[in-house]
């Protein structure tokens, strides 16, 4: 087996048995819950603001995620034995990438569909939105890795890591409230896939760059 | 010794005027010496004296101030050493077992995993995971790295801490079965390690 493949593997194994998708699935649910509760329950005026706080709860959900993503791996040694690997480190950033995507990305882009039903948003747009936060998943995760990767050796890094990739939220945030109201899905589906390629091939190179510098 | 062993292209490892500093304090400089194939160079030196950094250095991880450090005959030092140094490198919840193979993995040539693992006397671990394993088993599982990729240098820091005297024959005999087969070692000690070193080096003296 491959660097890749390895490195895959035992990210997705870690993030299951470390409880996986299940604290931000927590999150997302618990935050998209108090929605209602703060808004009101008057039907029109949640199918009208709700959609879009789904896309809300869930980039604050994968962004409480990234901050232990290469924090462990500096700390326990295994960011020198990646420096070792035969696969350049860009490449095994994404490894890592894709393994999160798939512990967490996706089963929280699939929690979107109860979420946004729950918020009124007509059953007919749901797939679009759950493929748009699928897409959007991938964005956030791919300008994740360059907060994750800066702050690495920074104890409790966390608001930091916010600080630093919340303003590149904005481009899939505002997309992504597009298919969740439901104007010109199919121009937003586009640019979200966009942003996620763009995320995910500019991700890896720079936090690799960081990360090589952590390892001073 | 040269072109006996696995490694018959004369590795060797050249150093001059290697000048290294920490958080703005030079703490060693002009440091220069040579390791050839078969070679094992002993580092001594205080605590703080810069063991750890020149190591570091050697491995690529940190750069150095001033001086050079040349491995003759390796296209890609990286990936020809392997580095053990105080964090063993281990995921507290991941078995044995599935760090030997995610380490075959990564150095990209798979030896025989089983076999690296018993070697270290971690026979029938494969399912244990490191949290429950003492210190010292942690270090064999850390040294297990060395036998699972096989590459032609060493480096190596403080690699006998909270190991048992068992332990410690077993990594004299794991260095000088290294330096056999046209391996290089350099190690960081407080302790001589068993193997009579070929140089030994006092750092920040």
């Amino acid at each position: 087996m491959n660097a890749f493949s390895v490195t895959f593997r035992r990210d997705f194994a870690m993030m299951w048995s470390g409880g996986g998708a299940l604290a931000p699935l927590g999150y997302f649910f618990g935050a998209t819950m108090l929605v209602p509760l703060a808004m009101g329950p008057e039907r029109d005026l949640l199918a009208a603001a709700g959609p879009p706080l789904v896309w809300i709860a869930a980039a604050l959900a994968v962004l409480a995620t990234l901050e232990r993503l290469f924090q462990a791996d500096l700390e326990d040694g295994s960011l020198d034995q990646m420096l070792l690997s035969r696969a350049p480190l860009e490449w095994i950033v994404l490894a890592k990438a894709c393994a999160l995507w798939c512990a967490i990305g996706l089963p929280l882009a699939l929690a979107g569909a109860p979420a946004a039903i729950a918020l009124q948003a007509p059953v007919e747009r749901v797939p679009a939105i759950v493929a748009s936060l699928a897409l959007g998943m991938a964005a956030f995760i791919g300008v994740g890795l360059v907060g994750a990767a800066i702050t690495a050796g920074v104890k409790r890094g966390g608001v930091l890591i916010a600080l630093i990739v919340l303003p590149f939220f904005a481009p899939p945030i505002i997309f992504g409230s597009a298919v969740a109201s439901g104007e010109d899905v199919g121009a937003a589906l586009l640019i979200l896939a966009g942003c996620a390629l763009g995320g995910l091939a500019l991700g890896p190179i720079a936090a690799a760059a960081a990360l090589r510098l952590q390892a001073e | 010794m040269s072109g006996v062993g696995p490694f018959q292209d004369n590795p060797c490892l050249r150093v001059d005027g290697l000048a290294i500093a920490r958080g703005g304090r030079v703490l060693f400089s002009g440091l220069s010496f040579a390791a050839e194939a078969g070679e094992y160079v002993e580092v001594r030196g205080a605590n703080g004296a810069g063991k750890t950094s020149l190591i570091r250095a050697l491995a690529g991880y940190l750069p150095p101030r001033a001086g050079t450090i040349v491995f003759e005959r390796i296209a890609e030092p990286a990936l020809a050493l392997h580095y053990v140094g105080h964090a063993n490198g281990l995921k507290s919840n991941v078995s044995v077992a599935s760090h030997a193979r995610y380490w075959s993995g990564l150095f990209g040539r798979a030896g025989d995993e089983e076999a690296a693992l018993a070697r270290l006397g971690l026979g029938g671990f494969g399912a244990r995971l490191p949290r429950t394993l003492s210190q010292g088993q942690a270090r064999r599982l850390a040294l297990s790295r060395l036998l699972i990729a096989p590459r032609p240098i060493w480096l190596l820091d403080e690699p006998a801490a909270a190991l048992d005297a068992q332990g410690r024959e077993m990594l004299a005999g794991l260095i000088d079965a290294h330096r056999a087969d046209g391996g290089i070692v350099v190690a960081a000690v407080h302790e001589p390690l068993g193997p009579a070193p070929s140089l030994a080096l006092t750092v920040g003296a």
